[in-house]
């Protein structure tokens, strides 16, 4: 390139003004953006406040024109995902630890991480018809059990997936030290590599309830939904994103009042957990 | 001597046995764990198939061809949902990409370092609000405001006959393909943009500043040299944003009109598989209707499926370059 070029002036006025162009345009859509989402958190915390009270705590939902609130749908929706977390932390940890210290570059390891990485964005309400199929339609009955092995069913791949990051994270000189004091890897793992692993694990955890305490579609047609307080997982169970999803579309304003607030209830949960698996990774990483 | 190598000799057959057998057990369990994850995805499968294989075997091609959806005489044509559903979640990535994309650029290299992880962070945390916020916002408040702001003015300008007014035939409640097209890209825009950032963070600061430092403006940074550095891993992650929307269910549901049958314009009614799926599964009585819409989710699964394969394939290779 030579400096002496007749328009040089006009092209670097040209590179300017498109790399003006570009910066105003990025700047644009990050403001709209946020605006967009900043709206969005606003409308559900103005709404949701609205409806708030501890009657939402305490009553269970209502008849439209009477006063209730969501106790049974709370309580029914903290069922399901504690048993699907259980559920989902046995067979996840067992899998992803599999996955990072046995498999190896085995050609069946690496089916089955793809497969794994394939049901971590499936679409849900598969996952819904699937548990339909296989509990609801052969035991002639919406129940509980079958919402909680449909959320546990979403749940499995993101904690096999941070598991075996997580194991594989850790440092090679702890499972040789554990090697030489004559230990069999099963102990090894047990022992010494879960447990340096465990605030990653329980970072993975948090994030898959975040991700199954909002899950709607799953939950249509296998927990169904239940009027009634009930503590019996063997028969329909309320829960609160059913019962969301139901008020919400009601022509009844007091159960409309009662969706913004089961709504503005699972979002604060949502992130709370987030902000707390985040939190737990962040003084991981400091140490 | 001897004394003590029989001694390790009987500790040894003492402990060794039992601590193999755990050994193996637990070796055992991990693996049955990993194949329970294969098994589940092979029965999701395989259940699909079975439930949905009548309904499809009655009506043959006809049901991906027709958009006639009677519960009541039992004729299933499925053209609408699944044309709903693509056009949907096509039109919801054109918004959303250049969007994320922005956003993106915006936090790696134009931000004031103070708003940086704020900024972030804000975009990483709203990737994982439910999507039944999303719907409920779409349905109580984007849609009175985009028929009031949108759709009446644009109705009442088009003259009678003209192209617009076949347009934006339709009701002007504010649902329809359009709002949940626009609702569909604001739910995965966080997502997108968290994911494009991510892998934007991963040039190396030498490849950068040597870009900077020939001369170059922000612009011919971000478009000739950081983003083909990551481009493998951005097309994966795009493809994962278009995974999302085409499964997506609550958001889409409360406001895209639930109308079977091929929408007229963008602006008329429609649905999408997993809507259809979701408004009529419970409600649905004959096993043939039942079998519909199972196979409608057959349908979704491959989409998706090709789409989450891709995406991983895309994914996968960028990770290998780093």
């Amino acid at each position: 390139m030579s400096l002496s070029t007749k328009g040089t002036g006009a092209r670097i006025a040209r590179r300017r003004a498109a790399d003006l162009v570009f910066t105003g345009f990025c700047v644009t859509v990050t403001v709209v953006a946020l605006t967009a989402l900043a709206a969005i958190l606003w409308s559900l915390l103005t709404k949701g406040l609205g409806g708030l009270n501890l009657e939402v705590f305490t009553k269970s939902t209502p008849a439209p024109g009477s006063a209730g609130g969501l106790a049974n749908a709370l309580v029914g929706s903290i069922m399901m995902c504690g048993l699907a977390m259980v559920i989902a932390n046995v067979i996840g940890v067992l899998a992803g630890t599999w996955l990072a210290e046995y498999a190896g570059k085995s050609r069946y390891g690496a089916v089955v991480r793809f497969l794994n990485d394939v049901l971590l964005s499936a679409p849900s309400i598969l996952v819904g018809l699937f548990v339909y199929e296989m509990l609801v339609a052969p035991f002639h009955g919406f129940s509980g059990f079958a919402g909680a092995v449909a959320l546990s069913l979403l749940a499995v791949p993101v904690i096999t997936r941070t598991t075996e990051d997580v194991l594989v994270l850790q440092p090679a000189t702890l499972r040789e030290a554990g090697v030489a004091l004559g230990a069999p890897l099963s102990f090894i793992i047990r022992t010494v590599l879960w447990r340096s692993a465990r605030s990653g694990m329980l970072t993975g955890g948090l994030l898959a309830f975040a991700r199954i305490s909002g899950e709607t579609a799953p939950l249509l047609f296998t927990a169904l939904n239940n009027q009634f307080f009930s503590l019996d997982l063997t028969h329909p169970t309320a829960n609160l994103p059913v019962v969301i999803f139901q008020f919400a579309l009601s022509a009844y304003d007091d159960w409309r009042r009662l969706a913004w607030a089961g709504a503005l209830i699972i979002a604060a949960a949502v992130l709370g957990v987030t902000v707390l698996a985040r939190t737990i990774a962040k003084e991981q990483r400091r140490s | 001597m001897s004394a003590a190598v029989d001694h390790v000799r009987a500790s040894s057959r003492r402990s060794r046995p039992r601590g193999a057998l755990v050994a193996q057990v637990f070796e055992g369990l991990c693996f049955s764990a990993a194949t329970a994850l294969l098994v589940t995805l092979g029965g999701l499968i395989v259940s699909l198939f079975i439930g949905g294989w009548p309904a499809i075997q009655k009506a043959g091609l006809s049901f991906f061809t027709t958009s006639n959806w009677n519960p009541v005489t039992d004729v299933y044509g499925a053209a609408g949902p699944i044309v709903g559903t693509l056009v949907t979640s096509a039109l919801a990535l054109v918004f959303s990409l250049p969007i994320a994309g922005g956003v993106a650029f915006f936090l790696t290299e134009l931000c004031p370092a103070p708003l940086r992880r704020p900024i972030g962070t804000a975009v990483e945390l709203l990737a994982g609000i439910p999507s039944i916020v999303y719907g409920m916002w779409g349905l109580f408040v984007f849609a009175p405001l985009f028929s009031r702001y949108v759709h009446m003015p644009l109705m009442m300008k088009a003259a009678p006959g003209s192209l617009l007014e076949k347009l934006v035939a339709g009701v002007p409640n504010g649902t329809g393909i359009l709002s949940a097209s626009i609702i569909l890209a604001i739910m995965i825009l966080p997502f997108m943009a968290a994911t494009l950032r991510e892998l934007l963070q991963t040039v190396p600061a030498a490849v950068r500043e040597s870009a900077y430092g020939l001369g170059a403006t922000t612009a011919e940074v971000v478009m000739s040299v950081t983003l083909p550095y990551v481009r493998a891993g951005a097309i994966g992650a795009v493809m994962l944003g278009l995974g999302r929307a085409l499964g997506e269910t609550m958001a889409v549901t409360f406001i895209i009109g639930n109308a079977h049958g091929l929408p007229d314009s963008i602006f008329a009614s429609g649905s999408t598989i997993a809507s259809t799926i979701a408004n009529e599964f419970t409600e649905a009585t004959s096993a043939e209707h039942t079998s519909a819409l199972v196979a409608l989710g057959l349908v979704l699964f491959v989409i998706t499926f090709a789409v989450l394969a891709l995406a991983r394939l895309m994914l996968g290779r960028a990770e290998q370059r780093l």
